[in-house]
């Protein structure tokens, strides 16, 4: 079905809401956001994901208004930020430790941004409820929040930063404390609050599978620095560092030397005694350069015969990981590269076709990794 | 538990008489029928009786408590606002010289902070009276209401002032309705501390007061130096209940506070993992 794909970051004429412009936030010697730049749009579900420790919050409070940029400038519509208190901002933020007051009622709580924009009694307890139950907690709007378990805190927050329905919303590791299910409800609830609302969302996360299920775009950080901005597919698809490769989900990394170029394949001598590589760059490399091949574990197959895959090596099934619908298979080169192959389970276990020691084959087609520099 | 050792039981006896005594012999004699302090001559109420009908210790008695509530409400006032500065400002050039500064006092000889009020008093030109006796009541509580507003302060989350603000609170509301309530005991802790210790003062008072105002204490010191009478052991029996209740209240409220505190978190906890 021909439908519009929603990609305002490719559209030259689209109004950015979020700018970041060469953002510089240091703490005393510390360098806690580098020089950084980037573009947000209007709608768009934007995720940053990093390790812990490499500025993710502080990039929310600089857009929030908690902390000043100590270079640089922050733009929302258009407008710089700098002279702008967070109280003046049309943005909300849900803190990653929740800041729920504790002397306030679960509703009141909630209330508590209503109430300072003065809406009238009964719309502002219509709202309320209406994120009482979004979030699940009509049970318990009389507690207190040291009256509910971490989870239904978690679930406060968020409820009391969307009752705003602000056009920014900064969501800092929002669902970290929810159950797996609960998780991935709220996940769609948020999508959908998003098609209902418009709102701009800004997400952390550490979870790269809840990145990759809401976001429109991702940025990978590494400390203070944006590595890479992409749709969820590109960055697992085609990841533009061995950083960010290993960074989101599970992935084969192996070392070698650039070989001879034929067409648009390039061959990669990467251990003795052992076939090259064959795969296909997106960018140049000079003969000889070092090479970084990455390949996803569930794009190499495993079998017990010869394949007809392009690139195929012999080993040993060294250790299996079985994790319901898929197994990991780690086979063992004989020159002791270990290659992770994952296959789906679609027969039972007991039929299953490799057990330990078993002497197998694994392969890939020429276009399945991809070639990285560094 | 430890065992049970008479020379445990001992110290503990006499170490508590040692304390305890005297008031408890101030406090039975306030109840003496006789005239003569050293002679018990079954138990009366009359003294309290005489003592509201004394012009002059009711007058003492009127200064003492218009003092004490006015130096503890403003003491209680800037007392929170030096703790607020002195958590929050972070490192700036003179911070431990600041801090000492404002818990110095806590240390300082009564007689030389009596003294020292009096010759700027004099200095001046105040005249010496009820204002004279609260500005230095002030000045001395208000070092203790700081101090119990600090420790309090110390660990207040300040990301909940950040929410209210990202809320849309201006930072004087998000004080008012987030930080404010939540900080509450300590600041009420606080005001009965300098409440008490207005009101038992003695030195500084004397060195600040002028003839127009003579506080309770003062008044006792002063009667007392002319002969001890039944009256003076029971007003001073009627101080001693009002320190204690203050005392008590004060521990009381901050104690439950965290015992409440305590107890729901762990119904919480049993609540989420039931
Ligand atoms: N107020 C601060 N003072 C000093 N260092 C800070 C401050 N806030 C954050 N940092 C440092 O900046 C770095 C990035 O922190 P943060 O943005 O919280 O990381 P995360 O990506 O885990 O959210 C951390 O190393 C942290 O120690
Ligand atoms: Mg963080």
């Amino acid at each position: 079905m021909p439908q519009d794909v929603f990609a305002p970051w490719l559209d030259p004429d689209a109004k950015p809401i979020i700018q970041f412009k060469n953002v510089t936030k240091r703490f005393g010697d510390f360098i806690a956001i580098d020089d950084l730049t980037i573009d947000i749009y209007e709608r768009e579900f934007f995720a940053l994901l990093g390790p812990s420790g490499c500025g993710k919050t502080t990039m929310m409070r600089m857009l929030a208004g908690f902390e000043t940029p100590t270079e640089g400038n922050i733009l929302l519509s258009g407008q710089d930020m700098a002279p702008v208190p967070p109280n003046k901002r049309a943005v909300n933020m849900m803190f990653q430790s929740y800041a729920l007051f504790p002397h306030l009622s679960v509703w009141e709580n909630i209330a508590f941004g209503l109430r300072r924009d003065g809406m009238p009694k009964d719309e502002m307890a219509a709202r309320v409820d209406e994120m009482l139950r979004l979030t699940r907690l009509e049970k318990f709007a009389r507690r207190k929040p040291h009256q509910i378990s971490g989870g239904q805190r978690q679930r406060v927050a968020l409820a009391r930063s969307l009752a705003k329905a602000p056009k920014l919303l900064l969501l800092d590791e929002p669902l970290g404390a929810l159950d797996k299910k609960l998780r991935q409800e709220t996940q769609f609830e948020l999508m959908d609050i998003q098609e209902k609302t418009g709102t701009t969302f800004v997400i952390v996360t550490h979870d790269q599978e809840e990145a990759m299920t809401v976001a429109s775009r991702v940025a990978v950080m590494d400390h203070g620095k944006i590595v890479q901005v992409a749709t969820p597919a590109e960055i697992y698809e085609t990841p533009n560092s061995t950083y960010v490769a290993d960074f989101i989900g599970d992935v084969n990394l192996i070392e070698g030397k650039a070989g001879e170029k034929e067409g648009d394949k390039l061959s990669i001598s990467w251990a003795e005694g052992q076939p090259d590589i064959i795969g296909t760059p997106q960018t140049s490399f000079d003969k000889g350069q070092t090479i970084h091949f990455a390949i996803r574990p569930e794009k190499v197959s495993i079998t017990h015969d010869k394949p007809t895959n392009p690139v195929a090596f012999r080993g040993k099934v060294l250790d299996i990981a079985y994790l319901g619908n898929l197994s990991t298979y780690h086979v063992e080169l004989p020159n002791g590269q270990i290659i992770k192959a994952q296959t789906a389970n679609n027969r039972r276990i007991s039929r299953r076709g490799f057990t330990w020691e078993d002497k197998v084959w694994v392969s890939w087609t020429d276009t399945a990794g991809v070639l990285l520099e560094n | 538990m430890r065992r049970f050792s008479w020379f445990n039981a001992t110290s503990l006896t006499l170490g508590f008489a040692f304390l305890y005594l005297p008031m408890i012999i101030l406090i039975i004699y306030s109840f003496n029928a006789s005239k003569l302090v050293t002679v018990w001559a079954g138990f009366s109420t009359k003294w309290y009786g005489e003592l509201l009908r004394n012009e002059a210790f009711l007058d003492a008695a009127w200064v003492t408590i218009k003092v004490a509530v006015i130096s503890s409400s403003i003491a209680t006032v800037l007392g929170t606002m030096a703790a607020i500065v002195m958590v929050r400002s972070g490192r700036f050039l003179g911070r431990t010289l600041f801090s000492g500064m404002i818990y110095a006092p806590l240390v300082m000889p009564e007689v030389i902070t009596g003294l020292s009020l009096l010759l700027l008093f004099i200095g001046i030109g105040l005249d010496r009276g009820v204002l004279t006796i609260v500005l230095a009541h002030t000045t001395f509580s208000m070092c203790y209401v700081s101090v119990v507003v600090s420790s309090r302060l110390v660990s207040f989350d300040q990301s909940l002032e950040e929410a209210a603000l990202d809320l849309g609170c201006s930072p004087l509301q998000a004080f008012h309705l987030v930080t404010l309530p939540i900080i509450a005991p300590a600041v009420i802790s606080g005001w009965l501390l300098a409440f008490t210790l207005s009101l038992d003062d003695l030195v500084i008072a004397s060195f600040t007061s002028g003839p127009s105002a003579t506080t309770l204490p003062m008044k006792i010191w002063s009667s007392v130096r002319l002969g001890v009478s039944p009256e003076i052991n029971a007003l001073s029996t009627i101080m001693i209940g009002i320190v204690t209740i203050g005392v008590i209240t004060a521990s009381l409220v901050s104690k439950s506070n965290v015992a409440r505190q305590q107890r729901e978190e762990r119904a919480a906890e049993r609540l989420s993992a039931g």
